[in-house]
């Protein structure tokens, strides 16, 4: 028994830790008003209400909200894979000079304080009249999550074979050519790897969109989320409705990709 | 997972090129075209949106700027205005200290967890998946799940300090729990990235240096201090920096989570941009000394301690 618990101990411990806040805040959102305001709390639920997850979901503001978030993790993830494929193919293939150089611009921008530029973006989306539109944060997301795209997608194109190139090259392909017809395939699963670490990124995103929406009708939910709760500041059942709605999306992302999640996150940050 | 090794066909590694290289082939123009062409999105986005606005900041930081103009040339007045404002200086001793205690705790615990998880124990995948999780969410949705907790009319956390007597005033409402609470969620959200660098680096250190240690007669501890540490040293670094950089700039969990009673750097320059945009010059100042510091901090770990960011064979 005491072995058992030596070996089980840790792993029980952690994943409590890591797992308890969400359940206990899972129960908040299901029971109902009364039962939330006892004192002392309930461990187990004594009764079970949808009410508070209808809160949320009448709240067209919220429904906008998952939306927008949708269209703007969408688009960013879309865009930050083919500028960071292009990207990447060169940094870990081809001969050039100013590689490294290149190669630490862009890492240095994963180091890069975001309150640094949002007083010129502001003024200058200001100008362009692009203040309060999707594309705004989306072009700025999109350039935030490049360190994570290249550095991902470098890590993924060197572990590819070389053969292939050479043969396509022998059959007289260019290296555009090459690089869209036999890398982008065979290298799917570490675009998509990337892929899912720049959703997340997006979707997580709050200060630039804090920074350059101010209609609601535009916010995504990272925008709507602390808004609700100061609208419903005593509804705490519905935050704690909103609370998981916002966070089943990507729990589920995470359960189903968790191996390729840890290999990207880690990806170039060993050598060996 | 092990990811790039250094490799004898990595670019740039072509030895035996080396007498060819006096003038370059056609192969070799259309590849290095190629290059460029392929990297030039990217490199034109990054410095459209990223590079160059840095500068346009340090630019306005010099001038009696608004959202509307850029206004006369003041010299350093913005910096000193803001070093002197009452509100700037709470919030860099607040960041100065929620990075440090932060940071610290984040390593302490990373680092125990990325050892149990090494050793071989039971339930190493569903420990792997429940570490995530908490990763995974946006700052906001953490830290309003934590002040619900913290809540003191339905807050589990609150009725438990309550009956145990520890305090009875409302945690979200002074400075220090607020602080207490807000390092806590950051530990509790950001460890697990900690430990997973951490194990990432625990797995390229070989078992066989592990076991001649031990058949030398040497204890759990020794091992651990005098040859897992030290092979561990530049994983350690490179998720230290990482973490102290992003703990610098924390903006979405004092926004939230305390509900603007606590400032951050990030925070303050926030409010002087986009909130009360009468402050927007100093707001500018402030956004300045955040980006210099962050340099520095970076600096002192990479030349200070050697922490290695890129691989070997890209330098």
């Amino acid at each position: 028994m005491r072995a058992r618990l030596a070996t089980w101990g840790p792993a029980l411990v952690i994943v409590l830790v890591a797992v308890l806040p969400v359940v206990w805040v899972l129960k908040m959102s299901l029971i109902p008003r009364r039962e939330l305001f006892r004192s002392p709390p309930t461990v187990l639920p004594d009764d079970i209400t949808l009410q508070h997850y209808r809160t949320v979901f009448d709240d067209p503001a919220f429904r906008q909200g998952l939306v927008n978030s949708l269209i703007i993790a969408g688009a960013t993830t879309l865009l930050a894979l083919v500028f960071g494929a292009l990207a990447a193919y060169p940094l870990a293939r081809l001969r050039f000079g100013g590689r490294t150089f290149i190669m630490t611009g862009i890492l240095a921008l994963a180091f890069f304080p975001s309150v640094a530029i949002i007083a010129p973006l502001f003024v200058e989306f200001r100008n362009l009249q692009l203040l309060n539109s999707y594309a705004a944060v989306i072009i700025v997301d999109t350039v935030f999550a490049l360190p994570l795209a290249v550095w991902i997608l470098t890590a993924f194109f060197r572990q590819l074979p070389r053969d292939l190139e050479d043969a396509a090259r022998m059959d007289g392909a260019t290296t555009l050519q090459t690089f869209r017809r036999v890398i982008v395939p065979i290298a799917a699963p570490g675009v998509f790897t990337a892929g899912i670490l720049t959703f997340i990124f997006a979707w997580n995103e709050f200060l630039f969109a804090n920074t350059f929406l101010f209609d609601e009708s535009r916010w995504p939910v990272t925008v709507v989320i602390p808004n609700f709760a100061t609208q419903y500041s005593i509804d705490y059942g519905g935050q704690a409705a909103a609370a998981i709605v916002v966070t089943v999306p990507l729990v589920l992302l995470v359960l189903v990709f968790q191996r390729r999640i840890v290999s990207g996150l880690t990806a170039g940050a060993v050598k060996g | 997972m092990t990811s790039v090794a250094t490799r004898p066909d990595a670019p740039g590694g072509d030895v035996a090129a080396a007498p060819r290289r006096r003038r370059m082939t056609r192969a070799r123009r259309e590849e290095r075209r190629t290059a460029l062409a392929m990297l030039s999105p990217a490199v034109a986005v990054i410095v459209a949106v990223a590079f160059l606005p840095v500068l346009y900041t340090i630019y306005l930081s010099f001038h009696d700027a608004t959202v509307t103009r850029t206004g006369g040339w003041v010299g350093f007045d913005n910096y000193s205005g803001a070093l002197r404002d009452e509100v700037f200086r709470t919030a860099l001793a607040n960041t100065v200290i929620f990075t440090v205690v932060s940071v610290a705790l984040e390593l302490a615990l990373g680092l125990a967890i990325a050892v149990g998880i090494n050793r071989a124990f039971r339930g190493r995948g569903l420990v792997r998946t429940a570490v995530l999780v908490p990763w995974a969410f946006p700052v906001v949705v953490s830290a309003l799940m934590w002040r619900l907790m913290l809540q003191d009319q339905v807050g589990i956390i609150t009725y438990v300090v309550q009956e145990l007597g520890i305090t009875d005033s409302p945690i979200l409402g002074d400075r220090w729990p607020l602080m207490i609470a807000a390092i806590l969620v950051d530990v509790w959200k950001t460890t697990p990235f900690m430990a997973l660098l951490l194990l990432a680096g625990l797995q390229t250190i070989p078992r066989d240096v592990l076991e001649a240690a031990e058949m030398d007669g040497a204890t759990a501890w020794q091992r651990f201090r005098d040859v897992t540490l030290p092979l561990l040293r530049p994983a350690i670094l490179v998720a230290v920096l990482f973490r102290t950089l992003e703990a610098w700039s924390v903006y979405d969990l004092f926004w939230v989570m305390t509900d603007r009673r606590l400032d951050s750097l990030s925070t303050y320059v926030y409010e002087g941009v986009r909130v009360s945009q009468l402050q927007f010059a100093t707001g500018t100042a402030a956004a300045v000394l955040v980006f210099i510091s962050s340099i520095v901090i970076a600096l002192v770990f990479i030349k200070g301690f050697g922490a290695k960011t890129l691989q070997e064979d890209e330098r």
